[in-house]
C-alpha cells in the first residue's frame, strides 16, 4: 500500500511537471507535441551529471541541485528547436514536435552508445547509463516510505506556476498571447518574446520531468527506449486539466495512480488473483486517458490561438 | 533564353518541392556527418559513405541485386505508412496513429496466417480491416468527442502495441523457445505473399514478392483518388474547411471517419506486406512501438506530400536506414541513420519557409523586370 502511494506520488510528480510545462507553452500559443523528446533530452542531461559528478563534492544537496540544473538546461536548449522553428520560421508545430521526439531518442541513443563504446574500447555497445549511487541521494526514508526530493520540486513547481500564471503581469500577458495575439500586440506586448518564454519554460519543466521519470523506480536507464509515451500522457493530463495548474495537479494524481498500479499490482492479492497479464496493467494509463479525454474534450478550454503561427501582418 | 526557361522551371510547384526536399536531405546528411566527426573523426567519411552505399558495398552484382531486393521489400511497408500519413494529412489530419494502425495490421495478418492458417489475401484483408478499425476509432473520437487526432493516435499506438503482444503470444502463434512468433514460411506457405517470378530479377531473393509492385500500385491509386475523383475532392474540401463542407451538403463527420479508416487500412496493409514475406517475425516482448509508422511521417513530408514523391522518398529513407546497419560498430551505431532521418523531418517542417523564400526571390525579380520594362517604354517609374 505504501509502495503504491509512493509510486503514485512519484509518477504524479512527473506528469505534473511535464503537463505544467506543456501548459505554459500552449498558453503562449505554441502546441508542444515535442514534450516527449524534451523529457528524453532532459533525462540525458541529468543522468550524465549523476554519472560523472563525484558524490564527495558537496554530497546530496549539490548532487540534487546539479542534476536539476543540468536537466532543466538540457530541456530548455532542446526546446529552442521548437521555439525557433515555430515562432520565427512559422513552421508546422505538429511536424516540428514529432520530429523532435524522434530526434531526441535517436540523438540520445547515438550519444550514449558513442560514450559507452569509447569508454569500454568497443566492448559495451549498450545505450544504458547507470546511476545507482547518485540516485540514493534523492531519497529520504520514513519507515517504509521513500520520500523523493523531486516530489517537493513538483509541488513547488505547481505553486509557482499558479502564481506566475494568475497573479503576475507576466502570466496575464502570456495567456493573452495564446488567446488573441493580435490584441496583445496592439497594447504593446511582444508576442514573439512571450512565446519564446512559454516554450522555454516548457523545456525547463519538461527536462526536469524527464530526470524524475527515469530515476523513479530504477537505477539505470536504457536510452533506446526513450520515455515510453510519458510525454504524451502528460499532454493528456494537461488537456484533462483544461490548461489550469490546480486541475492539472489533480489529473496528474489520477493518471499517476494508474501508472503506479502497473508497477506494484503484484503486491495486492486481489489484483494478483485476477491473473491478468502484465500487458493489461501497462495499457491501463493509456486506456484511462483515452476514456477521460473522450468524456471531457467536448467543452475544451484550449487557448484559442494555439498552433497558429503569429504573423504581425495578419488581422 | 536559357535563363528564362530556367526561371519558369523554378517557378513550377513540383520543382520547388523537389528542391526543398533535396535541401532537407542535404541538411540532414551534413548534420549527421558532423555528428560522426564528433564521435570519431577518423572513420567518419567512411561511415557516411557506407550509409549512403547500402547494398552497393557488396562487390558482386548478384549480392547487390539480392540486397537491393531486401531493401525494396522493406521499402514497400514504409511507402504504405507514408501513404497513410499523407492521405490523412491532405484531409487536414495528422495521423501519428499510423504507427499503431501498422501494429494492428501486423497483429491481424500474423494471427490469421499462423492461427487460422488462412491464405495470404485473407490475411492482407484482415490487416487492412484491423488498421481501418483503429483509424476509424481515432476519427470517431475526433468527430464525436472532439479529441485531438494526434493525442488519440498516440494513446491507441500504445494500447495496440500491448494488445498485439498479448494476442501474438497465443500458443501456436508464438515460438515457445523464443520471444518471436513462429515463421510463416515453415508453417503456412499459403500465407506467404506470392512471388510471381519477380524474385528472378533479384537473384532469387526469397522475400521478394508482389508486395513491391502492390505498394506502388497503391501509391498510384491514392494519387488518383485524391486528385481525380469527386470522393477525393469532397474529402479534401472537408479538410480545408469543415463548416463550409457541411454547409455545401457534404457529410462532414462521415468524411472524417472514412478518411481515418482508409488511412488506417493503408498502414495496416503495409504491415501485411512486410510480415507476410517471411523476412522477419514479430517480437512479442518489444516495449516500444515499431518505428515504421513514424518513419512514414518522414517519408510523406520528404516526398512533398505526393504519393509519387513518396515512392522515391521511401526508398531513400529505407536505403540509408539499412546502410546504417553496416557502419563500423567499434565507433558508431546503427541509430545514426534514424538520427539522420529525424533531422530530415525536422528540416521538412521548414519547407514552407524555403518555398516562401524562393517565391519571394522570384517575385522580386519579376517586379524588377516589370519596372525595367516600364522604363524602357518611356514612362517614368514613380
Amino acid at each position: 500500500m505504501i509502495l503504491l502511494l509512493q509510486y503514485t506520488l512519484l509518477f504524479a510528480s512527473v506528469l505534473m511537471l511535464v503537463a505544467l510545462g506543456g501548459c505554459f507553452s500552449e498558453r503562449s500559443g505554441v502546441i508542444n507535441i515535442g514534450l516527449e523528446g524534451i523529457m528524453v533530452v532532459g533525462a540525458l542531461g541529468g543522468a550524465l551529471v549523476m554519472k560523472f559528478l563525484p558524490l564527495e563534492m558537496g554530497g546530496a544537496p549539490v548532487m540534487i541541485l546539479a542534476t536539476l540544473v543540468a536537466s532543466a538546461a538540457a530541456g530548455m536548449l532542446f526546446s529552442l528547436l521548437l521555439a525557433v522553428a515555430a515562432i520565427h520560421f512559422k513552421a508546422d508545430q505538429t511536424i516540428t514536435g514529432t520530429a523532435m521526439n524522434m530526434l531526441a531518442t535517436a540523438a540520445a541513443t547515438v550519444a550514449v552508445k558513442a560514450m559507452n563504446t569509447a569508454a569500454s574500447g568497443g566492448n559495451d555497445v549498450s545505450s544504458d547509463i547507470i546511476y545507482t549511487r547518485a540516485r540514493n541521494t534523492f531519497i529520504v526514508r520514513f519507515g517504509n516510505f521513500e520520500f523523493n526530493w523531486f516530489m517537493l520540486v513538483a509541488l513547488i513547481a505547481l505553486v509557482v506556476s499558479y502564481v506566475v500564471l494568475y497573479k503576475m503581469r507576466f502570466g496575464l500577458r502570456l495567456r493573452a498571447c495564446g488567446e488573441h495575439p493580435q490584441a496583445a500586440d496592439s497594447v504593446g506586448i511582444n508576442v514573439y518574446k512571450m512565446r519564446y518564454a512559454g516554450v522555454l519554460i516548457s523545456g525547463l519543466l519538461g527536462g526536469i520531468g524527464g530526470i524524475v521519470y527515469i530515476t523513479a523506480g530504477v537505477s539505470s536507464w536504457k536510452f533506446e527506449n526513450g520515455v515510453a509515451g510519458f510525454g504524451f500522457l502528460a499532454l493528456a493530463v494537461m488537456i484533462f486539466g483544461q490548461w489550469k495548474p490546480i486541475r492539472i495537479a489533480l489529473a496528474a494524481l489520477l493518471f499517476g495512480f494508474f501508472r503506479a498500479l502497473g508497477n506494484v499490482y503484484t503486491g495486492f492479492d486481489l489484483l494478483k488473483n485476477l491473473n491478468l497479464p502484465s500487458q493489461v496493467y501497462n495499457m491501463l494509463p493509456y486506456i484511462i486517458s483515452l476514456l477521460v479525454l473522450a468524456l471531457t474534450s467536448k467543452n475544451s478550454l484550449a487557448p484559442k490561438a494555439e498552433g497558429i503561427p503569429y504573423d504581425k501582418g495578419s488581422r | 533564353m536559357i535563363r528564362k526557361k530556367l526561371a519558369s522551371f523554378i517557378r513550377k510547384d513540383g520543382v520547388q518541392t523537389l528542391l526543398a526536399s533535396l535541401l532537407c536531405v542535404l541538411g540532414g546528411l551534413l548534420i549527421g556527418f558532423a555528428v560522426l566527426l564528433i564521435i570519431e573523426p577518423n572513420g567518419a567519411f567512411e561511415a557516411i559513405t557506407v550509409i549512403l552505399k547500402n547494398f552497393f558495398k557488396f562487390s558482386s552484382s548478384r549480392s547487390q541485386l539480392k540486397y537491393l531486393g531486401q531493401t525494396l521489400v522493406r521499402t514497400a511497408p514504409l511507402l504504405m505508412c507514408a501513404l497513410s500519413v499523407l492521405f490523412a494529412y491532405k484531409v487536414g489530419m495528422f495521423n501519428i496513429g499510423a504507427a499503431g494502425q501498422y501494429v494492428a495490421g501486423a497483429c491481424a495478418a500474423l494471427f490469421f496466417a499462423l492461427y487460422f492458417k488462412a491464405p495470404w489475401w485473407v490475411c492482407v484483408l484482415a490487416a487492412m480491416a484491423a488498421g481501418a478499425l483503429l483509424g476509424a476509432a481515432s476519427g470517431a473520437l475526433k468527430t464525436f468527442c472532439n479529441v485531438n487526432v494526434v493525442i488519440s493516435g498516440i494513446m491507441l499506438n500504445w494500447i495496440m502495441l500491448y494488445i498485439t503482444n498479448m494476442v501474438l503470444s497465443t500458443d501456436g502463434v508464438k515460438n515457445p523457445m523464443s520471444p518471436y512468433t513462429i515463421q510463416v514460411r515453415g508453417n503456412n506457405t499459403q500465407g506467404l505473399l506470392p512471388q510471381m517470378g519477380i524474385q528472378t530479377l533479384f537473384s532469387n531473393e526469397k522475400s521478394v514478392t508482389i508486395a513491391i509492385p502492390l505498394a506502388i500500385i497503391m501509391a498510384v491509386v491514392v494519387w488518383v483518388v485524391l486528385n481525380k475523383t469527386r470522393f477525393g475532392y469532397e474529402l479534401k474540401a472537408t479538410g480545408y474547411n469543415f463548416h463550409a463542407a457541411k454547409y455545401s451538403g457534404m457529410k462532414e463527420r462521415r468524411n472524417i471517419i472514412l478518411t481515418m479508416a482508409i488511412s488506417g487500412a493503408l498502414a495496416g496493409m503495409g504491415a501485411a506486406l512486410l510480415y507476410l514475406t517471411g523476412i522477419e517475425e514479430w517480437e512479442t516482448t518489444i516495449s516500444s512501438v515499431p518505428a515504421m509508422g513514424f518513419s512514414g511521417i518522414a517519408v510523406a513530408f520528404l516526398g512533398g506530400l505526393s504519393p509519387i514523391g513518396s515512392i522515391l522518398a521511401a526508398f531513400f529513407i529505407q536505403h540509408i536506414t539499412l546502410g546504417g546497419s553496416y557502419v563500423d560498430t567499434t565507433y558508431y551505431c546503427a541509430q545514426i541513420s534514424s538520427l539522420i532521418s529525424s533531422l530530415i523531418i525536422f528540416l521538412c517542417a521548414f519547407v514552407g519557409f524555403f518555398r516562401y523564400v524562393m517565391q519571394s526571390r522570384i517575385g522580386k525579380k519579376d517586379e524588377a523586370a516589370q519596372a525595367k520594362l516600364q522604363a524602357e517604354k518611356g514612362g517614368s517609374v514613380t
